[in-house]
């Protein structure tokens, strides 16, 4: 590698370089270097050029026989990465999709100096990040793979490579003569660098990005192939199941294992406490006992048989109802605010021009995240390097705390992410990670250790999302227009003890540009931060979750009270369609979201609203650069709630895979549904009143209507994620459509309950 | 000269006593025959996945309540976690690894989950799948209310896409267009 070019390759950031690798066999691998001088010139592991796939530590491979290995870092929760990331890649380069397979990376870790170095940048999922990181990057190591093919075949044909165009894997030229990639990459691989990135291709050449793809693993899964963490292990890999204390603060006042002992197959019974002074998620949140044993019925055998008595903790006095009363407290109170989130015009001078004023307080319940997947780590701890499955969100975080409790350098960390049964924030945090590591670091285990939390456990010592109490008040002039807009919160911060300065803890709970800031002249939004010992963590969609359902339930209140339709309040409400600067960056285009609320409007026929038998309910909202609106139509037949039908349209900007967005929306309206018709999780006395699927029971097939219609607006802005865009607007659309086919007022959730106890 | 006898008799005439019948309970799991020998009151879901390392049906809850462990008793879905392997004895078990033909070809309803795509993160998939089968079995042409009785649940919200790859097996369009 004595060339200039390729010593540093193409930049892509700070300090990660694309570059081209040298491949066994001929093959070419775009890979990327770290610009610190000490990696540059260790030597690549084996692994990374090697024949095998696994372990390939570049984005694109492509071989002499044509096939084409794409690499993909970020997580695949269920959210369509593994599918979405790798097209975007394959169509920069024009490759044969049935000709490329997909591979996850795992962490890509190097050493620099006992610092980690992120070899891929960001790694993440779930988070709804993925799609546009990549499309700022990734497409990057396709245009460049591309360059190298056309430069080969150029110097083959003795012609420029301008006169060349590729197309579904294959070059080809003005006369019709044809290469297949695999034909090239030999020689493409000794070709140099581009000093530059190539340009990238314009949208009218795209053939992947724009078309529908299902699911790249769907085969596997539907064959029960898959492999997720849970289902692997090694050889000696012992099995471990734990039960944590009721009370997060409680501690182990008396055990007896000698009946959990006497079980066949069970090894050993070892107490898990958590780290002092350590951030939340990154130890145990609650102590534990485990019982480890050969395998997983001697394991819950064993458990079964511990005798346990556990101390509460200060904690024992808090419950879910104080809490919310203590909300309701603070917010009716005269205490300034923790945190005045927004403060536009002057609200108290708007107040004294008022014909009418509007009050409501919405009420939402705390929150878990029943993963279909159980909190699991499969490690292996030897004298110089840590092996570990697992299924997280950010398998960065996840290497911290590994790297803290061995003690091992960055790159003898290695851990691999297969695909992941569900995240909604919930593996974001990586205490089961310590639980699993500190088992398998004991020095009577010497084994590896794979952890398996039980449902209970995963309902009961989950980091929450907060309850919340919102009130809402609005100020209309004599001339009907919203002149004032005052939204005052209460809830505990999810941000407390993650290494967030207090001044902004409120971003986890309210959103400053949330809807409808920017449209109001006077606007304030106020935070009142609560103490809770009950862990917290991130959630899906927050806060725009809780938050959304506040607003746009209280726009159809104030549309009511005004005896005006709730879409034209609406729109009144947005104005012209124009873009308005956001103050966490960005703009919001009222176009965009006007648009997505007439979509849903005309599909649902919404002109009907008020004279139809069904209840109809609509509700927008915008955030990340992305527009979202449901409709709803409900019918009640002998006191039961049929949500009938349910439209939603979005606007993301440039659509990578139709098929993936639409599952995306579908998917996350209705768990937007099944959280508002069920789903609360309550605490007395400090513990955990829900234990299992029974008590926190997500919604059935029979609750949820029969189809979502999804309407997707084609854009040529650059993407923006989708994941969890639906969520938002799909419980207050339904709460508005139950106030117009019963004329009750659902201003707290979950909504099946609170529909019965106002019936 | 004699042959060297390469197949000599013992010496000595020590009585051959036959093994002892050894214990266990013969399960039939995807046409193939094995005999556990283990604890009886083992749950078939860790025979399946701990002793058979046949991982795709998954643990669903201590009940089963997501229905990601159900697997096919005699053709009925049925949670895997609620079943002692005791009790399984001349009971045809079906996993979702034994839905498809040998050679390769996908059981319709695995084909029509393709199709639909309806897969979120596909852990709960082969429960769904499970479920699927056993419905179609029942009722060749399901109603809605029919698909409203799958005992599943699943928090990224496949219902409405495996609702539709149902009415593509019972309308016999799976893998096609």
């Amino acid at each position: 590698m004595s060339d200039q070019n390729r010593n540093q390759g193409i930049r892509l950031s700070r300090r990660r370089f694309l570059q081209v690798l040298a491949g066994s066999a001929g093959a070419l691998v775009i890979g990327i270097r770290m610009a610190d001088a000490a990696d540059t010139d260790a030597p690549l592991p084996p692994s990374l050029l090697g024949d095998t796939f696994y372990g390939i530590g570049a984005y694109v491979r492509i071989d002499t026989d044509g096939n084409v290995l794409i690499g993909v870092r970020d997580p695949d929760t269920g959210t369509g990465v593994a599918t979405a990331l790798p097209r975007i890649i394959a169509d920069e380069l024009d490759a044969d999709w049935n000709r490329v397979s997909v591979l996850s990376l795992g962490l890509g870790v190097s050493n620099n100096n006992g610092q980690p170095s992120w070899i891929y940048g960001r790694q993440v999922g779930g988070t709804g990040g993925s799609i546009s990181a990549a499309w700022a990057d990734l497409r990057q190591a396709g245009a460049v793979a591309r360059w190298l093919l056309l430069q080969a075949a150029a110097r083959r044909l003795g012609v420029p490579a301008d006169r060349l165009r590729c197309e579904s894997g294959t070059v080809i030229a003005l006369d019709g003569r044809r290469f297949t990639y695999g034909s090239l990459v030999e020689d493409a691989s000794k070709i140099d660098m581009p000093n530059s990135v190539p340009a990238l291709k314009t949208a009218e050449r795209y053939q992947l990005i724009g078309n529908p793809a299902g699911d790249v693993d769907a085969r596997e899964i539907v064959t029960g192939q898959t492999r997720f963490a849970i289902d692997q292990q090694y050889g000696d890999t012992l099995t471990a199941v734990v039960v944590h204390c009721p009370w997060p603060d409680g501690s182990l006042d008396g055990i007896d294992f000698t009946e959990t002992l006497a079980v066949k197959g069970v090894v050993k019974v070892l107490q898990l406490n958590p780290e002092a002074g350590q951030q939340t998620g990154a130890t145990l949140s609650t102590i534990a006992v485990a019982v480890v044993a050969e395998d997983t019925w001697s394991a819950l055998k064993g458990r079964q048989k511990l005798k346990l008595k556990w101390k509460p903790g200060a904690s024992n006095s808090e419950s879910s109802d104080t809490l919310e009363q203590q909300a309701s407290a603070l917010l009716a109170g005269k205490t300034d605010p923790t945190t005045r989130v927004r403060n536009d015009g002057d609200i108290d001078a708007a107040g004294k021009k008022a014909a009418r004023r509007l009050e409501a307080t919405y009420f939402q319940p705390w929150l878990a995240h029943a993963t279909a997947e159980p909190m699991n780590c499969l490690v292996r701890v030897e004298k110089d390097k840590a092996t570990l499955v697992v299924p997280t969100q950010a398998p960065q975080k996840a290497w911290a705390v590994v790297h803290r409790l061995t003690g091992l350098s960055p790159d003898q960390i290695q851990i691999s992410v297969p695909r992941v049964g569900g995240g909604y924030g919930r593996r974001l945090d990586h205490d089961y990670v310590a639980e699993a590591v500190m088992l398998a670091t004991n020095k009577d285990i010497n084994k590896s250790v794979r952890l398996i939390w039980t449902s209970d456990q995963d309902l009961t010592h989950d980091y929450y999302r907060s309850g919340s109490v919102h009130q809402l008040s609005v100020i209309i002039d004599h001339k009907r227009q919203i002149t004032g807009w005052n939204q005052r919160m209460a809830s505990a911060s999810t941000l407390v003890n993650r290494g967030v300065p207090d001044s902004r803890l409120w971003t986890s709970e309210v959103d400053v540009d949330q809807l409808p800031a920017a449209l109001v002249p006077n606007y304030r939004s106020d935070w009142y931060a609560q103490t809770s010992t009950m862990p917290r963590g991130p959630a899906r969609s927050m806060p725009h979750l809780s938050n959304a359902f506040a607003v746009e339930s209280f726009i159809d209140e104030i549309a009511h009270s005004m005896k005006e339709d709730p879409l034209d309040t609406h729109l009144r409400l947005l104005g012209d369609a124009r873009e308005v600067p956001l103050s966490g960056g960005g703009t919001f285009d009222t176009g965009r979201l006007i648009n997505v609320l007439k979509l849903v409007a005309d599909r649902i026929e919404w002109k009907n609203w008020l004279h139809s038998v069904n209840g109809l309910g609509i509700a927008c909202w915008h955030f990340n650069g992305a527009y979202v609106a449901h409709a709803v139509e409900i019918a009640t037949k002998d006191q039961k709630l049929i949500v009938q039908r349910v439209v939603c349209a979005v606007d993301v900007g440039r659509i990578i895979n139709p098929m993936g967005l639409e599952g995306q929306v579908a998917g996350a309206t209705l768990d937007a549904l099944s959280t508002a018709l069920n789903l609360s999780i309550t605490f007395k006395d400090g513990q955990i009143q829900q234990h299992s699927g029974k008590d926190y029971a997500l919604a059935t097939m029979a609750q949820l209507p029969d189809a979502v219609e999804v309407i997707t607006v084609p854009g040529d802005r650059d993407p923006a994620g989708a994941s969890f865009l639906a969520m938002p607007t799909a419980a207050p659309a339904l709460a508005n459509a139950v106030f117009r086919a019963t004329a009750v007022r659902i201003r707290r959730l979950p909504l099946t309950r609170e529909l019965s106890r106002l019936s | 000269m004699a042959l060297a006898q390469a197949h000599a008799l013992p010496a000595t005439t020590d009585t051959i006593v036959p093994d002892k019948i050894r214990d266990g309970i013969d399960l039939q799991i995807n046409g193939e025959h094995y005999r556990h020998t283990g604890d009886p009151q083992m749950p078939l879901l860790w025979y399946l996945r701990d002793v058979l390392r046949l991982t795709g049906t998954k643990y669903g809850g201590d009940h089963g309540e997501n229905g990601a462990d159900l697997v096919l008793l005699n053709g009925k879905a049925s949670s895997a976690i609620s079943a002692p392997v005791a009790k399984l004895a001349n009971v045809q078990i079906t996993t979702v690894e034994g839905l498809a033909a040998n050679d390769g070809t996908l059981h319709p309803v695995q084909q029509a989950f393709i199709d639909e795509d309806a897969i979120g993160c596909g852990y709960c998939t082969p429960g769904w799948i499970i479920a699927s089968v056993d419905l179609l079995k029942r009722k060749k042409q399901p109603s809605d209310d029919d698909i409203d009785t799958l005992p599943n649940v699943c928090r990224c919200g496949c219902q409405t896409r495996v609702r539709r790859a149902i009415k593509r097996v019972a309308a016999g369009k799976a893998g096609l267009p």
